[in-house]
Parts: C-alpha cells; sequence; structure tokens
C-alpha cells in the first residue's frame, strides 16, 4: 500500500491535518529510531490457519491446571491460587513477556506503558483488587468508613489532564472555555443523570453500574439501556451540547475503543456512573505507576518464576470426557520448532475468547456462534523517546494530554508520576481505530509500515507542539489487533456475553472479554473468580476474596 | 495634483513623524528599563536618534531617480524596522552583552530612514507647491506629529497597550500609510506596483501577527524588566538567572522572581536557618534543599557543632555562580568551598527518594511554589520523604512565602507539614525586599523551643538576639490562621492557593 502522505493522514486523522499535510510525495523516511515491536501476530496466524503440531511423547508432562494466557486474568488466576497455597500449575504465555495489554517498558531509561496504564481506586467492596493493592504497598490504610486509603505517591499526581483546544492547552478534559448557557445547561443535566445512576439501587440493592461488572444490577430498567447506544441515548435526553458529545465520545474511545454511536449507552454510563461513590462526588482518583499497569504485572509474575512459560503459545485443548475427566494441552514455541504435551485435570483459558472456538476441540460443535459475537477493536499505541520538552502554549504539561480535535487520544507522559518536569521524556500516544468493522479497522493498521505509523503520531502530536519532530529521538510502534472487546449496543447482555462465562467441561474461562468491557479489574476479577472455583472443587479451603 | 492629496499628504507626514517620534520613545524607554539609568539612556538614545535624522538626510541627495518609489519603500522598511523595534530590544536583551549593539543599531537605522523621508517628500512635493509654502507646511506637520507622539506616548500607548503592542501598532499604521501612498502618488510613479503593494501588505500582515500574540510577547518580556541595571543573566536548563546591581548592592533573580537583596538578605537568612539549628540540639549533619546560592549555608556554617552539610540543587549554574561570581562568593563568604559542605545536583524530591543518609536538621529554602514543579517540593508526599531522613531530635525550617500577602498558602504549608506529621511552630520576619515573610519550624516531636540566642552565636548575627528571635513566633492578626486544604501531590492546592493571592495582591 503506497499511500501519499496527504491520504495517509487523511484516512487516520481526518481533512485538516491531511490539508495542513499539503501536497506531498510517499511518506518520506524519518531521521530517527524505531520499530514495530509486536505483538506476536505470525505464530497466531499459522494456527489459525490451521497449523497443529504435536509433542514428542517425551515432551508431555502431568500437571493440576493449566492457565492458558499470561495476561492480566491468567496472572490473576495464578496470583489467587498461589494465595491459597496452590502452586501445582503453569501458565502459558504467546508473547515473550507477560502481561497483554498491560504490559509496560521502557525507553531510554524511563519506564513506560504500552498500554493499560492506571486503575481507579477501588471502593472497598472490591475485595480482591483491595487485598492485591494492600500486598503492593500501595494502600496505607482504611478510612472512617472503611474505604481503602491510597498512599499519595501512586495516585495521579496534579495536574492530571489538560486538554488541547483552539490553539491552547486547557486545564481538565471539558472544554468550558467558550462553552454558551445551553452547553453548561446540557453539561449540568448530564451529571445530573449520572448522579441519579450513582444514587440507583435495584430491589437487592445493587448499584446499576460497579465493578466489577458481574455485580451490576440485571433490572430490566438498567439492561434496557444496552439495548441503544450512547449517541441515542444523549439525543434521547436532549442533550445537544457538542462539547458534552465530544466528552462522551472522548471517553467511549478511550475506554472501549469506540465512538459515542458505536458504544452502547449501558457501557457509556458505566464508564462515567461505575466509580464515583456517591452522587455528585468526583470518581475516585486514580493511582497509576510511570511503566502503567505494568508494575502490576510485574508484582503479579515475579514469584511466579519458571512456572509461568512464556514464548509458548497454546495450539490445542482437548477436553477427556469418561471416568478420568481432564484436558490435553498443547503449545507450541514461539518460532514453532518445538511442541510441548500438558494432560490435566482444569484448564483455565484466559486468552482473548474468540480465540476458544479456534483453540478448544468441540467448542464450536456444542457452544455454536456464540464466540463469534465477541468483537474486538484495534489500537496503535507509539512511545515516542524525547530529548527534551516541546514547546508549547496554555496550561503546563499534565498526566494525560488529549487533543480535541485528533481521532487518537492523545498522549500520556511518563515522566510526570515520577515528578521528573525537565529533560528527556516519554510520550505514550493512543489512537483507538474505531471502524465499523473490526476486521477492516485491523487491516488498514497491519498495513501501516513504521514510517507510516510515526508519520502519523508526529503530524498528529504537531499540531500542539510544533517541534515535536526535531525532539523525538525514537518512535515505537505496538499494533494491538485485538486490543479490546467491543461493548456495542445489545453485546454486553446479550445471551451469549453471559453465557460464555459458564465452564466447558473442565475448562474455565477468565477474561475481561467476559464482562464485555476491556478493563483491567475485569480481567483481574475473573481470574480471581475462576481460581477460586478450583479450589472450591479440589476441596482447598479459602476465605474468598469477591 | 489636485488640492486634495496635498492634504492628505501632509496627513502623512504627520504619521510619518508621530510613528518616528514613538520608536525613539521605545527605544530610550526600553533601554532605561533594561540597563537602568534613565538620563544617561534617554539622552543617549536622543543624541543617536538625531544624529542618524542627520545621515539620513545627506544621504537622501544620492536618491536621483524614482523618488516616490523610493519614498515608498523607506515608508515600508521603517514600519518594518519601527514596528519590530520593541519585540526585537526584548529578546535582544537575552544576550545582555549584545543589547547595546542592537539597541543603538535599531536607533540609528530608524533614525536614518526616518530622516531620509522628509527630504524626500519635499523633493516630490517641490513640483506642486511654492518652496516657502511647502517648507512651512511639512515642517509644522512634522512638529505637531511629535508633540502628538509625546502626549499619547505616557498618558494613553504605555498605560494601555505596553510597549510591544505599541510598537507593532505604530508599524502596521507607517506601513498602512506606505500602501496607501502606492495609490495617492500613483500619477507620479512609474513601473508596475503589484510587488510594491504586496510587500506593503506583507509587512502589515507580519506585525497584525504580532499584535495577535502580542500577550505571550509581553509576558516573556515583562519577565525581563529590573528595577535595577543588569550585570549578569544566564539561561539554565531549569531557570533564567538575573543579577542586578545598584549602589553597592546586588540582587539575585530567577525566572523574573527575586531571591535576595545583599542589603538585607541577611534577615531573611539569619531568621530562615537559625531557628531550625537551634531547635536541633547540636546538629552535625544539616541538609539544605535548595538555596544554591551559599547564603543559607553560610549561616549553618556559624554553629561549630556542624560537620557536614549536604547541599541538593538542581540546577549546577546557580552553584557554580554562587562558587565562582565574585560579589557573590564574597557575600555567602565562600561558604560552598568549605570542605565540610557537599553538593549535590538533583531535583530535592527524586534525590530523597533515593537518599540512605540522615540528618540532625534541614533547610528548605525553595522559590515560591508558582509552577506544578515546584508545587510538588511542598507536599505531604515531599514532607514525608524529607521526615523519613531525619533524626528524632532534628528539626527543619522552611521558607512559605508571604504570610500576608499569601495568607491561604502560608497556612496551606504550615497545615501540609502538620499532616506529614511534623510538630509546626510557623514565624514572620520582616525583610524589606521582600515585606513580611513567613516559615516554619518543623520538627519531629513536640518539646520547648530553646529559649535564647546563645551569646558566642550572636556575636556572628545581625538581625537575631534574644529578643528578636522570639519575636518571631508572634503571627499578627492579619497573618493569622485560616482554614485551608492540604497540599498533596494529587491535588497541588499549594499551586492554586498561590497563583490566586499573588494576582490578587499584584
Amino acid at each position: 500500500m503506497e499511500l501519499t502522505r496527504r491520504e495517509l493522514l487523511a484516512t487516520f486523522l481526518g481533512a485538516p491535518a491531511a490539508l495542513a499535510a499539503g501536497c506531498s510525495p510517499p511518506v518520506q523516511s524519518l531521521p530517527l529510531e524505531g520499530a514495530i515491536v509486536g505483538a506476536s501476530a505470525a505464530i497466531g496466524h499459522r494456527l489459525r490457519d490451521g497449523v497443529r503440531p504435536t509433542p514428542a511423547a517425551d515432551r508431555w508432562q502431568n500437571v493440576g491446571v493449566v492457565i492458558v494466557g499470561g495476561g492480566i486474568a491468567g496472572l490473576a488466576t495464578a496470583w489467587r491460587l498461589r494465595r491459597a497455597g496452590f502452586q501445582d500449575f503453569v501458565v502459558l504465555e504467546l508473547e515473550p513477556r507477560a502481561g497483554g495489554t498491560s504490559r509496560g517498558d521502557s525507553l531510554g531509561g524511563i519506564p513506560c506503558p504500552w498500554g493499560a496504564h492506571y486503575v481507579p481506586a477501588p471502593l472497598k467492596e472490591n475485595g480482591a483488587l483491595v487485598a492485591l493493592l494492600d500486598e503492593m504497598g500501595v494502600l496505607e490504610g482504611r478510612d472512617g468508613e472503611g474505604e481503602p486509603v491510597v498512599a499519595e505517591q501512586f495516585l495521579c499526581r496534579d495536574p492530571q489532564e489538560r486538554l488541547f483546544f483552539a490553539g491552547e492547552w486547557h486545564e481538565g478534559l471539558y472544554p468550558h472555555e467558550g462553552e454558551s448557557e445551553a452547553d453548561r445547561r446540557d453539561w449540568t443535566a448530564f451529571q445530573a443523570e449520572i448522579s441519579k445512576w450513582v444514587a440507583w439501587r435495584d430491589a437487592h440493592g445493587r448499584r446499576a453500574f460497579t465493578i466489577p461488572v458481574a455485580s451490576c444490577s440485571d433490572d430490566a430498567d438498567v439492561t434496557a439501556l444496552d439495548r441503544i447506544s450512547m449517541a441515542d441515548w444523549l439525543a434521547g435526553k436532549n442533550l445537544t451540547s457538542s462539547r458534552l458529545r465530544w466528552l462522551a465520545d472522548y471517553s467511549c474511545r478511550d475506554d472501549f475503543g469506540l465512538t459515542v454511536e458505536q458504544t452502547s449507552a449501558w457501557a457509556g454510563l458505566f464508564y462515567f456512573a461505575s466509580r464515583v461513590r456517591t452522587p455528585w462526588a468526583e470518581p475516585q482518583s486514580l493511582i497509576t505507576w510511570p511503566e502503567g499497569n505494568g508494575r502490576i504485572v510485574d508484582h503479579l509474575s515475579e514469584p511466579l518464576g519458571g512456572v509461568l512459560r512464556s514464548g509458548w503459545a497454546v495450539s490445542e485443548l482437548v477436553p477427556k470426557a469418561g471416568d478420568e475427566p481432564g484436558v490435553d494441552v498443547v503449545a507450541v514455541s514461539h518460532d514453532g520448532s518445538d511442541a510441548l504435551g500438558f494432560h490435566t485435570r482444569q484448564a483455565v483459558f484466559c486468552a482473548p475468547h474468540y480465540l476458544a472456538s479456534h483453540l478448544i476441540r468441540g467448542f464450536g460443535e456444542v457452544r455454536g456462534n456464540a464466540a463469534r459475537e465477541f468483537q474486538y477493536g484495534s489500537w496503535m499505541v507509539a512511545n515516542l523517546l524525547l530529548r527534551d520538552r516541546p514547546r508549547e502554549s496554555g496550561f503546563p504539561l499534565a498526566w494525560d494530554n488529549v487533543l480535541y480535535e485528533s481521532p487518537s487520544l492523545g498522549y500520556v507522559s511518563a515522566t510526570h508520576q515520577q515528578g521528573i518536569d525537565r529533560g528527556p521524556a516519554v510520550f505514550t500516544y493512543y489512537y483507538p481505530v474505531c471502524d465499523d468493522d473490526p476486521r477492516a479497522g485491523r487491516a488498514r493498521l497491519a498495513g501501516l509500515s513504521w514510517n507510516e505509523c510515526a508519520e502519523i503520531v508526529l503530524s498528529d502530536l504537531s499540531r500542539a507542539h510544533p517541534d515535536i519532530r526535531g525532539l523525538v529521538t525514537r518512535l515505537d510502534v505496538m499494533h494491538w489487533g485485538h486490543a479490546m472487546i467491543r461493548p456495542r449496543p445489545g453485546f454486553v447482555w446479550s445471551a451469549a456475553r453471559l453465557g460464555e462465562t459458564q465452564p466447558f467441561g473442565p475448562i474455565r474461562f477468565a477474561n475481561t472479554d467476559l464482562s464485555g468491557v476491556a478493563l483491567f479489574e475485569e480481567a483481574f476479577y475473573h481470574g480471581v473468580r475462576a481460581a477460586e472455583d478450583i479450589l472450591r472443587e479440589r476441596g482447598i479451603a479459602f476465605d474468598t476474596l469477591l | 495634483m489636485t488640492r486634495a492629496p496635498l492634504f492628505l499628504l501632509y496627513l502623512n507626514v504627520l504619521v510619518v513623524a508621530t510613528c518616528g517620534l514613538i520608536y525613539e520613545l521605545l527605544a530610550g524607554t526600553l533601554a532605561s528599563y533594561v540597563l537602568g539609568d534613565s538620563v544617561t539612556q534617554f539622552s543617549l538614545v536622543i543624541g543617536v536618534y538625531l544624529s542618524a535624522l542627520g545621515v539620513g538626510a545627506w544621504l537622501s541627495r544620492f536618491v536621483t531617480r524614482h523618488l516616490v518609489r523610493a519614498f515608498v519603500e523607506v515608508e515600508l522598511a521603517v514600519a518594518l524596522l519601527g514596528g519590530t523595534s520593541a519585540p526585537l530590544l526584548f529578546f535582544a536583551f537575552g544576550r545582555l552583552s549584545w543589547f547595546p549593539v542592537v539597541l543603538f543599531g535599531v536607533v540609528f537605522a530608524i533614525g536614518v530612514l526616518v530622516g531620509l523621508e522628509l527630504p524626500l517628500l519635499m523633493r516630490i512635493l517641490k513640483e506642486h507647491l511654492d518652496f516657502s509654502d511647502l517648507v512651512s507646511r511639512v515642517l509644522a506637520f512634522d512638529y505637531i506629529g511629535a508633540l502628538l507622539a509625546s502626549l499619547m506616548f505616557p498618558l494613553f500607548l504605555i498605560p494601555r497597550l505596553g510597549l510591544v503592542r505599541t510598537s507593532l501598532v505604530f508599524g502596521i499604521l507607517n506601513a498602512l500609510v506606505g500602501l496607501w501612498g502606492t495609490w495617492l502618488l500613483k500619477p507620479l510613479m512609474d513601473g508596475r506596483l503589484t510587488g510594491l503593494r504586496l510587500r506593503g501588505i506583507a509587512v502589515i500582515a507580519l506585525l497584525a501577527a504580532g499584535v495577535a500574540a502580542a500577550d505571550r510577547l509581553t509576558e516573556l518580556a515583562e519577565e525581563q524588566l529590573f528595577p535595577h541595571p543588569v550585570v549578569f543573566t544566564r539561561t539554565t536548563s531549569y531557570q533564567r538567572i538575573v543579577v542586578t546591581e545598584s549602589a553597592g548592592k546586588f540582587q539575585l533573580f530567577l525566572n523574573g522572581n527575586l531571591q535576595f537583596n545583599s542589603a538585607d538578605e541577611y534577615r531573611y537568612h539569619e531568621a530562615l536557618v537559625h531557628p531550625a539549628l537551634l531547635s536541633a540540639g547540636t546538629p552535625r549533619r544539616v541538609l539544605v534543599l535548595g538555596g544554591g546560592d551559599g547564603l543559607a549555608v553560610r549561616e549553618i556554617l556559624k554553629h561549630s557543632a556542624v560537620e557536614a552539610v549536604t547541599l541538593v540543587d538542581i540546577d549546577p549554574e546557580m552553584t557554580g555562580l554562587a562558587e565562582k561570581y565574585p560579589p557573590l562568593r564574597k557575600l555567602n563568604g565562600a561558604a560552598l568551598q568549605d570542605r565540610r559542605v557537599s553538593i549535590v545536583h538533583a531535583d530535592a524530591m527524586i534525590w530523597l527518594e533515593h537518599c540512605p543518609e540522615l540528618f540532625d536538621a534541614a533547610i528548605v529554602d525553595f522559590p515560591d511554589p508558582n509552577t506544578y514543579s515546584l508545587g510538588k517540593l511542598y507536599t505531604t508526599r515531599f514532607y514525608r520523604l524529607l521526615k523519613a531522613r531525619l533524626t528524632p531530635e532534628a528539626a527543619v525550617s522552611i521558607q512559605c512565602t508571604s504570610p500576608l500577602v499569601a495568607r491561604s498558602s502560608f497556612w496551606c504549608i504550615v497545615r501540609t507539614l502538620e499532616s506529614a506529621g511534623f510538630v509546626v511552630d510557623p514565624y514572620q520576619a520582616t525583610v524589606p525586599s521582600f515585606g513580611v515573610w513567613g516559615y516554619c519550624l518543623a520538627r519531629t516531636t513536640a518539646g520547648a523551643r530553646p529559649a535564647e540566642v546563645p551569646a558566642e552565636l550572636q556575636t556572628h548575627l545581625r538581625f537575631l538576639n534574644n529578643r528578636t528571635y522570639q519575636g518571631l513566633f508572634d503571627i499578627p492578626e492579619d497573618a493569622s490562621a485560616v482554614p485551608v486544604e492540604i497540599n498533596r501531590l494529587d491535588n497541588q492546592t499549594l499551586v492554586r492557593y498561590y497563583e490566586a493571592e499573588w494576582k490578587h495582591w499584584n
């Protein structure tokens, strides 16, 4: 695909950026270093195309539990099993490093994220996450109401957010500058709607929106929201302010990789209402680390040692019926040259759920097309190493730096949480691909060369930082093909989503996909839930964290 | 030509004359702002300008052809140079040694161009007017223009528009007159006029863009205005250091904010250092955070028990200045070269996170919390990190901005220290260069403060004695406690208090 610079920018950043680019030949090679660094699609595609290696007879072993996938759900499963004293398990992870989309990294000595990069401070009801954060030393106690108190250094440092709007940076995400009376009215009405949902309880005393999704009310008034889009919901409430719509759209793209038209109103309201303790209160503070949720990944994976087998792609799970039920799990080495086999009693499938019908023998025949309902959006994430801070005007550099007129989500400054305010910096740039057809978006993204990715990132950021090209010394790009489950209307409360949580014989499922939204907390919850199910089945005593 | 264009031409003369004088006044004003001594600067600027007018007038004889075109060209050149003169000079100030060269260069060039204008115009008009009539009218309008400029400049332009905008606006006016001339004098011009007009429009567009950005330009520029002549400037990676001097006293500014005046800094530093060191018993290891000027260290070294002082300042150029710049080195008594002193260049917060040592006393002397990067050095997190590096008997003093001007900011620091687990005694001293200034004495354990300043130490002090020392802790009613929030990394309340309070005061 040979695009001119203008065509490229028109496709990915919209007409204004393309016009600004002017007439120019195909994308020039840029005078800086960088690469596309993953994720490992090659081995995955080989497996998709039906390659099924068989391990040699002496390459089989017995293990109590096989955990398929070393993302947050898999690591949480392992964490919960170990906490209960159960260690007879193995975690198989396709990538060379565990963590999935929560992975962190370091560029030029500066720690930075590759995906998920914060966790809202949990409410006390989220026992498992509170236990994890306690263990990590993130909490320094409980307040008078028993709510966890997060140590100051782990809370996102102020200033948290700023918005590049009308040629200048402004504090906060909502553009108050120059808003009309009607904008203000809509803004207040929207806050009132959110507060209404924060206060709402069903007959069982459950909240409409809370984390994990499994604790949310399934009352018809709430689930009805899943049948319309967030855009329809705004229109139905007669909220027509373009600024409010922008904020809703940004929020949907940020949390779900979908536009406001594509997102279920249930998911959209979940974003705004699930992290607020009481009506009209501020949302829960954010916990963050310089390397994003990579810090949690490290905490969860370090004690695992050799039990965590990274670089091994699971190619097949074969459930066995009969007197001794169990599963045979086959894994292929990263380069496809070697294969390992595991006889196990129980397996936890923590990989993205769409893979279940590809990898589990007999799954599709029994479950039908339910797994096909699981659709995924793709993302481009770039880490930019800068020699020095770029020139800019208006409100100073914040943690999250958003561009009003861009289809990207802007960037997060990796040195912000470390308190390094000068000199070299790493900016992590996020771009969700929001095509209606997720496969088309995936193909569009996969077709981009490194040069083209870098051109998109730099052109986008140049609008706010005219001198950024001269400051970037390295730019690495991550293509996340299946980054996030898409909570489009009808999916979250579909029979397909609800049914897929059920075990398939000896195989349990644990992934954020099963919640219908891609959140660290959901992945963690499902991992802990699956692990506790296993402990229960094995008759191991434990105090539930759920 | 008819009568009407002639009248318009006189208007032209008026505008040209007004603009010329405005540029001269701007240059004189800027020179006195930046270099001080307004009498000298104004007479030099006027002298150079007037002589340049003469040079221009003399040069006009060499223009023999295309008079009208030359006149318009000169006018556009004046517009461009004069219009950009104030911003140009402000930025030239960034390189102090070049400032006089740029200043007088600009003044001379504008003078020459303006000097060319009138003779050219008179020669253009001489075909159409009786000579005596011409001279009387042109010169009359010229002097009326001068009067207009000298009245408008102090009464309206500087108070309303400021230096940068005045300069740009008059440049635009000048260029408009030039552009207008291409129509007015069209019958007298030969050749195509499009190129000339386009240039005129370009000059106007450029200056108009400058007006649009004038707020930013002024913001940058105002920082660079000082009450006394500047004798040293350096822009480091972290800040802009400026030293000014007058009557044997010198002043240090960081990013335009006064850090000390050698006339009364002893009051500030005695009040900053001694309450903490006296309260710490016999402090052997002392930590100084900020304070790269070495003046706090000078006071610390007056305590004979002190064995080691660790100074942490982010800016190597600042401590370098304190070690090597003779007036400052003399003022701090070469304190930074003392063998007991070790210097670390680091961000104090990041350094504290990794520091393994313990200290008996600490002096915290950061610039006021007017940015988020400084605000983090006043948070509970910062104070907890500091507390973890102190021995149980240790005492700390912290400079806390003015309790009179920024009362909430002051009490916010007090409450933040308390919230981090310190026992805090707020206090204040009067430092004429700053006004009423606030500090905190913070200790890890409660207990009575020492009642007296030891006699031996008093012999080395100029400000503190037993009475003034005790009086420091009396907080007057107009600076007494107000309810405030705690400053944390995740809310940075203090920066917001500070910004609001100083804005209100100014």
